[in-house]
């Protein structure tokens, strides 16, 4: 797997960020003051409660939204406008409908005009990865939620970006498929070494996944504190859940969460 | 690893069934030749993979039986509407000079065939030229009102203003305009069948997932590559919607312009036949008419199921009928 970043210096750059939304009524602040450096290869989770703006920063990072103020660098070039060094996955799939599970995957090559046969290849390397192997001309509507969510994953990452962005994955899929997932995402980022930055309101996900929590209060959005992991960087689902590191963080960020929810 | 294999197994499994299910119903001699051709295309996986969710395609016979179990029903409804027709004119409850026999209107479509045959070219040459212009001035205009706010506010009003004038108010203007030939006639046809199109074009257009549109803007592709591969084939099932519609009005609107002023076409042939109480003649023309609109818009129909079998509307299998 080729492996992206071997610059130094910080994959994603947040300074000050601040997002104001004006409405007809009143404005809101969306995100206060978030300042974050991302280094290469990390895995950083986002966790906070629903409307937190953590998928609004997730935007401001790809460049489809821009601040009200602060700054945003991706791999050291200040982010102005939709960026293309990004992997980007929703919690919807947002699949073309009419297109079969790998001819979606190529959709990603198709619009950066990328070289057919090389991302013909890599387009089956990732479906074998993610084993989507039989399922390459299933239309969207005849796969299951775990299984489009896989098909969009595989696009996201088609052409090997340096930093890939999901924003909840996982949220729409059920508690058993959504393990399997988290543990396929952790095999992933070691095997192809990417930064990662996943937002998510599940607190296992967060801590199985991380190898930092960031956690966020609600609207307006702030960073309340974060946390490095220290589990090994090689996990399995089972042993991490019962390992006693993974409690204590669990049970810290759930006083965290619900403290800050309560203070609101 | 193993989780993921024995997962993938189970989804395997499962999606096994439903292609069998689905096999099951297309029947039985349509299952030797998909799984053949999977089989050739992946021999060297181990688990046999299902047929990638597609079911097999159908063999002739099936194709046949198909085709008749969906045409038994407007048929017969058909055969119960000509058979209380030829009651109510053969019994003459009604005198035949108003309303004739179906035998009597067969006689006349025969005799004077070579005549009516050219008058429905010409209908149908305006109603076709008629409808692809329709076709092609509304899709832009869909396009132009979809893509830019200013255009929208600018061109809503003249879409909508001609969308409400009355189309029979303007033919005689058209006539005196442009003549007795052919180009009023199509003109009407346009101009009447042009608006379902920009309605179901700029549905179709604006319909498309805000998301997606991210995606796109991610992947550094501009607006014409994002319009080929995600804007537009998302608009086509509105957009057949309204050609479905259009393309029936465009007869309408070639008609009218024949009322209206012209020597040649099936409009003219019915204002003849209509002052010379001429019923069988009249009915005859009404008949193939109504031909044209059916034709056409079974061939809009066709269209449609090759262009968008993905689409649910389109899912429960490809029937040429509208039943």
């Amino acid at each position: 797997m080729t492996a992206a970043p071997a610059a130094t210096g910080t994959a994603i750059g947040m300074s000050g960020l601040t997002v104001r939304f004006t409405t007809r009524r009143a404005q809101t602040t969306a995100l206060d003051d978030v300042s974050l450096d991302i280094e290469p290869g990390e895995f950083v989770t986002i966790v906070g409660p629903s409307g937190c703006g953590k998928s609004t920063l997730l935007k401001i990072v790809a460049g489809l939204v821009k601040p009200t103020s602060g700054d945003v660098s991706l791999l050291q070039r200040p982010v102005r406008g939709p960026q293309k060094e990004i992997g980007f996955v929703f919690q919807k799939a947002a699949l073309l409908e009419w297109r079969g599970a790998r001819a979606n995957i190529l959709l990603q090559a198709e619009m950066r005009g990328m070289d057919r046969a090389q991302a013909a290849r890599r387009a089956d390397e990732l479906i074998e990865m993610t084993g989507l192997t039989g399922f390459e001309k299933a239309l969207p509507h005849e796969l299951s939620g775990g299984m489009q969510q896989r098909v969009a994953l595989c696009r996201a990452l088609l052409h090997s970006p340096p930093v890939l962005l999901m924003d909840e994955p996982f949220g729409a899929l059920d508690a058993l498929t959504r393990e399997q997932m988290n543990a396929e995402l952790h095999r992933i980022w070691r095997e192809t070494g990417t930064t990662v930055v996943l937002v998510t309101h599940s607190i296992a996900e967060a801590v199985f996944l991380g190898t930092r929590v960031v956690v966020m209060s609600p609207r307006p959005g702030r960073i309340i504190r974060t946390f490095s992991v220290e589990l090994p960087a090689h996990r399995d689902y089972a042993q991490v859940m019962s390992d006693p590191r993974f409690d204590r963080l669990a049970t810290d960020l759930r006083g965290l969460l619900g403290s800050a929810a309560a203070n609101h | 690893m193993t989780e993921n294999s024995l997962d993938t197994a189970g989804r395997q499994a499962a999606a096994d069934q439903a292609s069998g299910a689905r096999a099951a119903a297309a029947g039985p001699g349509s299952v030797g030749a998909g799984d053949g051709l999977d089989g050739a295309a992946s021999s060297t996986v181990a688990i046999p993979p299902p047929s990638g969710g597609r079911p097999p395609r159908p063999t002739l016979g099936r194709r046949a039986v198909t085709f008749a179990d969906s045409l038994w029903r407007p048929a017969l409804v058909l055969a119960v509407f000509f058979a209380a027709w030829w009651f109510v004119a053969a019994r003459e409850y009604v005198p035949n000079y108003l309303v004739p026999t179906p035998g009597q209107v067969w006689e006349t479509m025969t005799t004077q065939w070579s005549e009516l045959a050219r008058h429905t070219l010409v209908t149908l040459y305006e109603t076709v030229l008629g409808f692809v212009l329709a076709a092609a001035l509304g899709l832009v205009t869909a396009v132009a009102i979809a893509y830019s706010r200013t255009l929208d506010k600018a061109l809503y009003p003249i879409v909508l203003f001609a969308q409400v004038i009355p189309k029979i108010a303007i033919a005689p203007l058209l006539v005196v305009w442009f003549g007795l030939g052919l180009t009023p006639k199509i003109i009407l046809a346009v101009l009447i069948a042009f608006f379902p199109v920009v309605i179901s074009g700029v549905a179709g257009l604006r319909s498309t997932d805000p998301e997606l549109l991210d995606l796109a803007a991610t992947m550094g592709a501009g607006p014409w590559r994002t319009f080929r591969k995600i804007r537009f084939p998302n608009a086509l099932p509105h957009l057949m919607a309204g050609l479905k519609v259009a393309v029936t009005l465009a007869v309408v609107g070639a008609v009218v312009g024949e009322f209206v002023g012209a020597s040649e076409g099936l409009g003219y042939v019915l204002l003849l036949a209509n002052g010379n109480l001429d019923a069988p003649l009249l009915f005859a023309d009404l008949i193939l008419m109504s031909a044209i609109g059916i034709v056409l818009f079974v061939l809009v129909e066709i269209a449609e199921a090759l262009l968008i079998p993905w689409h649910a509307s389109r899912r429960a299998g490809v029937s040429l009928t509208t039943s």
